[in-house]
């Protein structure tokens, strides 16, 4: 297991060495930290209704929760601009929601109901979205990455300023296309931004088990790629790096690297009864670094009321019992549908 | 109102568990989160997290309780202001209350109806071949000629067509495929990449995702296994496992099969792996003509198509129409040749063993009828079904492996499709079931051969 560093700004207990970002001097509006509050509530809360639906059954198969990991979508997001192309693995949901998915349809997905984002066809790792720019949900380590270089491929080609956000774990990291899209995008100068969500496991392996090189932002140095590390759990020091690693790529500078240093609370799936950390550990991220927590807690110093956070957080628990309720009563795919979008 | 707190399903399959042990007691404070209780199933102990905030109500299924169904109420949470004298109003969460208490996890809370009509799988069906007007010019080119040709015409054709590939544009092609393409449409189009197949299929079906027509070459697909989790996962299914929102139109092409003394690692045959998955169209040609005419039409497909060529048929010579626009539809079998006795049935390189043995036997008075597959997936099967019901036998000449080969497919097509026309059991004539070696005596002998196709005719015509 990780040891826990002691740096007290990386509440996630990793190191962060050259180039981080860090908290200080990155302040936000007060409506930027509104909107990233409910942002990161929405996700927080849709992720313990899936988490819950699929304790009842409504859900089946394999469900990979985001919970602990908001500010990083959340960040990002707020540094794109609309045709800027996200593509990301299987703990997705977030950024589906990131992206400006409606709940409803990625609820009614989790449940395989066809009101969902693919007809019930695909599931929680595999939804789509043409109209957010969302290329996946996918369901194979390390695969969006050669994906997600493509449809940087793709903006170069057409001579747009588009942006790729290709969104990986510390897993995914040690995969071999991921060394080979690095190669190409740097060759190629693509506008890729690769995201690397440090959570620390790769299931249930942690990074000081599987990486030897323990500095993700470091990956990219032998195609001369520049990376940082980023305190994942702070939106403000994600979307401060996210507008650096966009501007770079922008201006046709090639692909930029992101290493966030976030946490997963939940299991790496539902069946995971997560024995290779201690309870602590989770409690103390959680407590310590939480990343809606910091945010509320800065707004009530800046004098926003209680009631006014709660009647967010209403808000958007309505959101979520509306979409859980669509995805449970939606009817499922008319049987018809087994033999569609095979060809088209 | 309180919220009862239901047995998790902690797995899939998980339908009951036990509850080991409760972490909070009644009255208790807990937060979204929280670790309330302990359950074991038969894989693990887990713990079971509060996802709504409250005070613990009552527990309703004490610790060391074993076998509790999935979704009975364990607990109830009490919200703010909430007493223990709203317990008995306690509602489930969301819409659990519409199952039964008891049930065990059931992931389909809407059942279809009793028995529903079972879906019918579409039948592939393709138009005819393109009429050649009489007195149209045909010229003589190689195969080689004919695929830069196809490629050549559909990039002037359409911006969105590029080539990528090793060695495709300065080297002009390891093969010489693409002489000519980077002179006429340059480096932004024609893109040699690094040594990295998996990589660099990857990068053209997300072009592809992003609405660009990617024609990736693989020097040959022997090669396209480092790359076959993007042929297969990304390219093939996402159409279906979004809904019909997001496709790719991309053509994987190269060499397939075997070339000539290059060992096991640089000759096998993929026809029939690729064949198996749904979701991709697989052509495997013969003559210069075919080669052209649906390289033309597979650019053009909005769907992944597999272009299988055959490295010794480079350069061979065939005669392709002169025309403006010349496609072949993909999905359609040709009769290569006419005849009534027996049919041989065949496809890519393949088709030189069927052609000659047509020959030989012809010399023996048996007229053998020469269908030539030309596309695998779509496969189809009418046009070699109609013949075996006029000559009432059939032999599948493969260059590749036999066990769960595409002469496999063909022979199951035919036995439930034409059994009663059959007058001898399908014949086979495959590559054999070794790795394919280098010395040129047992190369030989590992390839199919016209004196097998010969004797497996004469066979299946009890001559």
């Amino acid at each position: 297991m990780a040891a826990p560093k002691k740096n007290a700004s990386q509440a996630t207990g990793q190191e962060t060495k050259n180039g981080s970002s860090r908290s200080s001097g990155l302040e936000f509006t007060k409506e930027q930290e509104l909107a990233a509050l409910r942002e990161m509530l929405l996700i927080r809360r849709f992720e313990e209704k899936a988490g819950q639906l699929y304790g009842m059954g409504a859900i089946g198969g394999f469900c990979h929760l985001y919970i602990g990991q908001e500010a990083i979508v959340v960040g990002m997001q707020m540094a794109l601009k609309y045709g800027d192309q996200i593509i990301t693995g299987y703990r997705d949901h977030g950024h589906m929601l990131a992206t400006g998915m409606e709940a409803n349809g990625v609820m009614a997905e989790l449940t395989g109901r066809r009101g969902g984002y693919s007809k019930g066809k695909g599931g929680s790792m595999h939804m789509f979205s043409k109209e957010k720019h969302f290329y996946g949900g996918h369901g194979i380590v390390g695969a969006q990455v050669s994906l997600g270089t493509g449809l940087a491929f793709a903006s170069r080609y057409r001579g747009n300023d588009n942006v790729s956000v290709a969104y990986f774990g510390d897993g995914a990291a040690n995969q071999g296309q991921v060394y080979e899209s690095f190669n190409m995008a740097e060759l190629w100068k693509l506008p890729v931004i690769y995201v690397i969500e440090n959570n620390r496991y790769a299931m249930g392996t942690s990074v000081s088990r599987s990486s030897a090189q323990q500095d993700f932002s470091k990956r990219g140095a032998s195609f001369n790629i520049p990376g940082e590390q980023v305190d994942g759990m702070d939106v403000r020091a994600v979307k401060a790096a996210a507008e650096k690693a966009v501007k770079w790529c922008r201006e046709g500078n090639g692909p930029y690297i992101l290493e966030m240093q976030t946490y997963r609370y939940r299991g790496h799936s539902m069946s995971d009864p997560a024995k290779y950390r201690t309870r602590e550990e989770v409690d103390k991220v959680r407590h310590d670094s939480d990343p809606i927590e910091q945010v509320r807690n800065r707004l009530l110093d800046a004098k926003v009321s209680e009631q006014d956070l709660k009647k967010i957080d209403a808000e958007v628990r309505e959101i979520v019992n509306a979409a859980a309720d669509f995805a449970l009563n939606d009817p499922e795919p008319d049987v018809s549908e087994l033999y569609t979008d095979i060809y088209r | 109102m309180p919220i009862q707190v239901l047995m998790p399903a902690l797995s899939p399959t998980m339908e009951k568990g036990n509850l080991a042990k409760w972490l909070k007691k009644e009255g208790e404070a807990i937060k979204s989160g929280d670790v309330i209780a302990e359950i074991e199933t038969d894989k693990a102990t887990m713990e079971v997290e509060a996802t709504d905030e409250g005070t613990l109500g009552k527990i309703l299924i004490p610790e060391g309780t074993a076998d509790v169904a999935v979704n009975t109420p364990i607990a109830t949470i009490l919200a703010d202001g909430e007493s223990a004298a709203d317990l008995d109003k306690a509602p489930a969460p969301a819409k659990a209350e519409t199952k039964s208490e008891a049930a065990p996890a059931e992931s389909k809370p809407a059942p279809a109806p009793e028995k529903p009509a079972a879906p019918q799988a579409p039948v592939a069906s393709a138009p005819a071949d393109p009429d050649i007007p009489e007195g149209t010019e045909m010229v003589t080119m190689t195969i080689r000629e004919a695929l830069r040709d196809a490629m050549a015409e559909e990039m002037r054709r359409d911006e969105d067509v590029f080539v990528m590939g090793e060695e495709v544009a300065e080297y002009q092609g390891a093969y010489k495929v693409t002489q000519g393409l980077l002179q006429e449409f340059g480096a932004r189009r024609v893109i040699d990449t690094p040594i990295t197949e998996h990589g660099f299929a990857g990068v053209g079906v997300g072009a592809g995702f992003a609405g660009l027509k990617p024609i990736v070459e693989f020097m040959t697909f022997n090669f396209a296994m480092q790359a076959i989790d993007q042929i297969i996962n990304s390219a093939a299914k996402t159409l279906y496992m979004s809904g019909g929102q997001m496709g790719c139109s991309i053509v994987f092409r190269g060499p397939n099969g075997a070339a000539a003394r290059v060992a096991a690692q640089h000759s096998q045959d993929y026809t029939a792996w690729y064949s198996q998955v749904p979701g991709l169209k697989v052509v495997a040609p013969y003559s210069a003509a075919d080669y052209k005419g649906l390289l033309k039409a597979a650019i053009r497909d909005p769907n992944p198509v597999i272009f299988l060529e055959n490295e010794i048929l480079y350069g061979h010579t065939g005669e392709v129409p002169k025309l403006e626009d010349f496609i072949v539809p993909i999905g359609k079998a040709k009769i290569a040749r006419a005849g009534q006795h027996v049919t041989l049935i065949s496809w890519a390189n393949g088709m030189s063993y069927a052609l000659k043995a047509a020959d030989e036997l012809a010399k023996e008075g048996i007229e053998a009828e020469v269908v030539d597959l030309r596309t695998i997936r779509p496969m189809d099967t009418e046009t070699f079904v109609a013949s075996v019901q006029k000559t009432g036998r059939a032999v599948v000449v493969e260059e590749g492996w036999q066990q769960s080969g595409v002469g496999a497919e063909v022979a199951a097509r035919l036995m439930e499709q034409a059994f009663d026309y059959l007058d001898a059991p399908v014949a086979r004539v495959s590559g054999k079931d070794v790795p394919m070696p280098y010395a040129a005596n047992l190369e030989k002998l590992a390839l199919p051969s016209v004196a097998e196709v010969v004797e497996a005719a004469k066979a299946v015509c009890y001559r």
